[in-house]
């Protein structure tokens, strides 16, 4: 590791602050990612900004048919919350699923959206359910806010603030594990909400997370795992590596989007 | 009186407590006054000439203390490391081995070669400073993949061995073999590719070099299995220092499964550099290095034949073999795929003719050594496939089909080598197929085929080559050294009992087991017993732990020295007792005076040796302490069935190991629990090689799974639990009866694994690992027909 700055701000405008008067400064959320990377001197910033000590960021509130989640609440903490499983019940099972207990107890959900992993479970949770991103500077919605891999619309000096997830008609998630990083190989989420129903994909696209209109379509008619049969998203879109050929890949987000609709019908 | 703490006893393993409340002292854990860090400069390229090394601005960076390279090395003439088993071809000629110097000289060869050492004060130090060693490399095309690598137009790794080829070695009478083929009635034909493995020892590698300047004398703390052997490698052959002034002590050592028999650059640079830098050099591995650089397993390519006559008796096996050894020859290497390997290809099969070639070949990849069963896995998963694909060509029933070919009388000698000493193979069978229920498994079958699943059974009877070994015997087969075992047995004045022993434990409770022997023939608690191990300044020359010979080997001295112990006891006891030495009976640890009401407890026996007031010393030497250097008369034969059930959905390619059933026969067990965890780790490890895990590295010799994120070691959840029977034949071997027991897990089950899941497929091969993605797709392939009935 190299040696970096450290900051602990305890409000927002404190962050805001260190941020623009710290050049080559990064956010430290849960650090799942970041201080591996820094461990293994990938990853070099000058300094740390931790959000931890910041309070407002780190609540569950249900309001106006949305549950908000702060951003820098660990994935623990919405796999227990009592909000969420009252309001969304099935988001708990996404946090409960990422990771292990060490990750998910440090982890955030504003950690993992920020960074934005093509194999994360919660950016396509976030894009099914068509999730509001609140920033220190504005409010971006799921398509605005991902921008390919590792890639979000946030900018330099920008904080993720929060997550507002439309309470849904019904929600379900499924994925099939990478055998050796248990990240996702394939995961797919679905959602009806009032907006109509999404489906996202996440591990598979060779840009990131994606939503596969004909699946939604197809949903629309009929919310049914049958009424997916037929319908596949070309592998030429789709990742390939040592663990799974992009053919593979899209057979499975058939397989799991069923399985994500079942979930979601229950 | 059944000593609760004796022979046959499920007592805990006396280590734990320390080791999981974190009281362990691994090498990592041991920090020296002064103590500098050693980074190493890895070559990031497979191929490549060194065109020069530039340290200037390196040097400068702050703490640095020394930047060494080969040049010093060479220098200073420190030798390089080497292979201590010399392998002729079959023309006769030594194999072609190029040198390994601990620091690369002119030329790297694979991701990772030790390139460089940067020492300096603080680790993170000796990383900034090695970010500023500049190496120009001239790269070249690299050699990567064992079938391909002795072809023409491939690089060439080593000017020594034309066409990257370190020996062409042969086993077995070729005529016979052919003359078999020629005639049989039935030819059963595969390929088989033995996938690659990375070892991933809970505690990476690590080592402490120290020179005290007073005595001239270095110390090495290192993660070894053999540390006596590493001193003797280290001193005579690489030249650091005579033995009489290195010290070697492998502490706690968290996990070997072979990777740490082996001696490598680190272990002996830090000893080298700590004399150079005046101060103590520490370097521990880090996840990534451990990957690329610690020697890995297996990588073999093997085209096999078995000639069936009209019964269906196997007459003869014919087996071709090409065994990746990596860049260099590492300390044991040329053994594994050859004398490890070949002479257990008779299984436990009553097969009148073997042939097998193997060619060992170099390719720009990490070096390739013994890993848990080293050899013995390779030749079971040939065997047990053939017989697997044999059956079902012939259509007759896998586990009839073995039993009706099963090496039936004892002893046995088989056409390579091997003479097995005992066993009962329809015994281990009979159990085996009990325990897993077999007769009802077309029920099971059904009832998955109903809800759209996949099941398929799989059997495989292993044998394997144990306690190894004589040392007239490995000698004339080419090891550099012998394979007997020593033990002291030190009774303290009030009958406290140390032994040292030649064995190294990491991992495996050397602590309880060997205690309870002494606790068992001394009759005495196991609290009075500690076991000594892991220090070439304590323990007299010993050869170290693998090869499952720390029971049969390693316990048999003790058992020598013990009886050694109880004789000068008994002599000591009837002169205390006034009566002649063939009166006294020695039972529960206490020595009576036959006919009389005379009793001495073992303590005291040992109290009245050190007092020395009772005996004429002039005859009696004062004292209790014997020794034993035990050499094996044979290798020991453990053997066994395992019994793999599996369901596959082949939606997503995922296999479900519905049932495992192993029954093994051991010999005597010293400790039922142990043994029971041996098993399950054993076959958590054939698991992952047969489901999980595989070394890839791609064409430009990069290791691709050189971390977790890409290497899938086993995890508990990808297990099944698992059903554990013994049968029990006690080995003539040695005096204990033992046969061993730290491979068998992983011998035995990738082949079980495998002949489960083609089973469930209804194809004849898949390759190992048979992911999820290589399941789905011979589901694809074919429509799921049930090739063995």
């Amino acid at each position: 590791m190299y040696t970096f700055d450290y900051r602990r701000p305890t409000s927002l405008d404190e962050a805001n602050r260190a941020l623009a008067s710290l050049p080559g400064a990064k956010l430290l959320a849960g650090g799942q990612t970041l201080l591996p990377t820094m461990k293994q001197r990938l990853n070099r910033p000058t300094a740390l900004i931790d959000l931890d000590a910041i309070a407002n960021m780190k609540t569950i509130t249900t309001k106006d048919g949305m549950l908000v989640i702060g951003a820098m609440v660990t994935h623990y903490a919405v796999a227990n919350s009592a909000e969420v499983k009252t309001a969304l019940k099935n988001l708990t099972v996404v946090a409960e699923s990422i990771g292990d207990p060490h990750v998910r107890n440090r982890g955030t959900i504003g950690g993992s959206l920020a960074n934005n992993d093509p194999a994360a479970d919660y950016p396509a949770a976030a894009l099914a359910l068509g999730a509001i991103f609140k920033t220190s500077k504005r409010v971006l919605t799921a398509e605005q806010f991902f921008q390919g891999l590792f890639t979000t619309a946030l900018e330099e000096s920008e904080i993720l603030t929060e997550i507002q997830f439309p309470l849904p008609k019904r929600f379900g998630y499924a994925r099939f594990s990478n055998p050796a990083s248990r990240y996702a190989l394939v995961g797919v989420a679905v959602a009806e909400t009032a907006n109509g129903v999404r489906v996202a994909v996440t591990g598979a696209g060779a840009d990131g997370v994606f939503r596969v209109p004909a699946m939604e379509t197809a949903l629309s008619k009929s919310f049914a795992p049958n009424a997916l049969t037929g319908i596949s998203v070309d592998p030429k879109t789709l990742g390939s590596d040592i663990h799974a050929a992009a053919d593979y890949r899209a057979h499975l987000i058939g397989v799991m989007a069923r399985q994500a609709v079942e979930m979601a019908a229950t | 009186m059944t000593n609760p703490s004796g022979i046959g006893q499920s007592v805990r393993r006396r280590e734990d407590f320390r080791f999981i409340t974190g009281n362990g002292q691994y090498t990592d854990d041991i920090n020296r006054p002064g103590q500098t860090h050693a980074f190493f400069v890895r070559s990031p390229h497979a191929h490549a000439t060194i065109k020069s090394i530039d340290i200037a601005e390196a040097r400068k960076s702050p703490g640095v203390r020394a930047i060494l390279t080969g040049k010093e090395l060479a220098a200073d003439k420190i030798g390089g490391l080497i292979c201590g088993w010399m392998i002729h071809s079959k023309d006769g000629s030594p194999m072609k081995a190029g040198g390994h110097p601990a620091l690369a000289v002119d030329k790297v060869r694979y991701v990772g070669d030790h390139v460089a050492v940067v020492i300096a004060d603080t680790l993170n130090q000796a990383k900034d400073a090695a970010e500023l060693v500049a190496i120009d490399y001239e790269t070249h095309k690299a050699a990567i993949n064992v079938g391909d690598t002795q072809k023409p137009g491939q690089p060439q790794i080593h000017p020594e061995a034309p066409n990257n080829t370190v020996y062409q070695w042969h086993l077995g009478d070729k005529v016979a073999t052919d003359a078999a083929f020629a005639t049989a009635a039935h030819v059963t034909k595969i390929d088989l590719v033995n996938n690659r493995l990375i070892p991933n020892a809970m505690e990476p590698r690590a080592a402490i070099g120290e020179y005290d300047r007073g005595s001239g004398s270095y110390t090495t703390h290192t993660t070894s299995q053999n540390p006596h052997v590493a001193r003797l490698v280290m001193s005579a052959f690489i030249g650091i220092a005579p033995e009489n002034k290195l010290r070697v002590i492998a502490p706690d050592v968290g996990g070997g499964f072979g990777s740490k028999i082996f001696i490598y650059a680190e272990e002996v640079v830090c000893t080298w550099a700590a004399k150079k830098v005046g101060r103590p050099v520490k370097w521990t591995s880090d996840r990534t290095e451990a990957f690329l650089s610690d020697a890995h397993g297996r990588d073999h390519v093997t085209t096999a034949e078995a000639a069936i006559d009209a019964a269906g008796k196997v007459l003869a096996v014919r087996v071709k073999t090409i065994a990746n050894l990596g860049a260099y020859l590492s300390t044991f290497s040329s053994s594994v795929p050859t004398y490890l390997y070949a002479p257990l290809l008779s299984g436990q099969y009553d097969i009148p003719a073997i042939y097998c070639e193997v060619d060992g070949v170099y390719t720009n990849t990490a070096p390739v050594d013994a890993y848990r069963g080293a050899g013995r896995p390779e030749a079971t998963f040939v065997i047990e496939r053939l017989m697997e694909v044999s059956a079902r060509q012939l259509k007759k029933d896998p586990a009839e089909f073995r039993v009706q070919n099963f090496i039936k009388t004892f002893p046995h000698q088989t056409p390579v080598i091997m003479a097995y000493d005992v066993g009962d193979y329809p015994a281990s069978m009979t159990k085996a197929m009990e325990m897993a229920d077999y007769k009802n498994f077309p029920a099971r079958r059904d009832a998955s085929a109903k809800r759209g699943k996949l099941r398929g059974i799989g059997i495989s009877a292993y044998i394997e080559a144990c306690g190894i070994a004589p040392s007239k015997a490995v000698g004339s087969l080419g090891a550099g050294v012998g394979l007997w075992e020593s033990a002291e047995v030190r009774v303290n004045p009030i009958g406290t009992v140390e032994v040292l022993t030649g064995s190294h434990s990491h991992g495996q409770g050397h602590e309880t087991t060997f205690a309870q022997l002494v606790s068992h023939k001394l009759g005495i608690p196991i609290e009075q017993v500690s076991i000594v191990h892991g220090d070439t300044d304590k323990v007299q020359m010993g050869m170290g732990t693998y090869g499952s010979r720390s029971g049969a080997v390693g316990m048999s001295a003790i058992f020598v020295a013990l009886e050694k112990v109880i004789k000068k006891a008994t002599t000591v006891a009837a002169a205390c007792m006034e009566v002649p030495v063939d009166q006294i009976d020695f039972e529960d640890g206490s020595f009576s005076a036959r006919g009389t009401n005379n009793k001495m407890a073992f303590g005291e026996v040992a109290l009245q040796a050190y007092v020395a007031h009772k005996f004429d010393s002039s005859v009696i030497e004062p004292g209790l302490k014997e020794g034993a250097f035990y050499d094996p008369k044979n290798f020991t034969f453990p053997s066994g069935v395992h019994i793999a059930e599996v369901e596959i959905d082949p939606d997503t390619g995922v296999t479900k190991i519905e049932r495992w059933t192993a029954v093994d026969d051991f010999g005597t067990i010293i400790n039922p629990m142990i043994v029971e965890g041996q098993v399950h780790g054993g076959i958590a490890q054939g698991i992952g090689q047969a489901m999980l895990e595989g070394a890839i590295y791609n064409d430009a010799g990069q290791l691709v799974t050189a971390s977790f994120m890409d290497y899938c070691m086993p995890r508990a959840d990808d297990l099944p639990s698992f059903d554990v029977g013994m049968t029990t034949t006690v080995c003539p071997s040695n005096p204990l009866g033992i046969k061993g027991c730290g491979e068998a897990g992983a011998i035995a089950s990738p082949p079980a694994l495998i002949n489960a899941i083609t089973h469930a497929l209804g194809h004849e091969n898949i390759a190992m690992p048979a992911t999820p993605q290589a399941v789905w797709r011979a589901a694809q392939a074919a429509p799921s027909k049930i090739a063995a009935e």
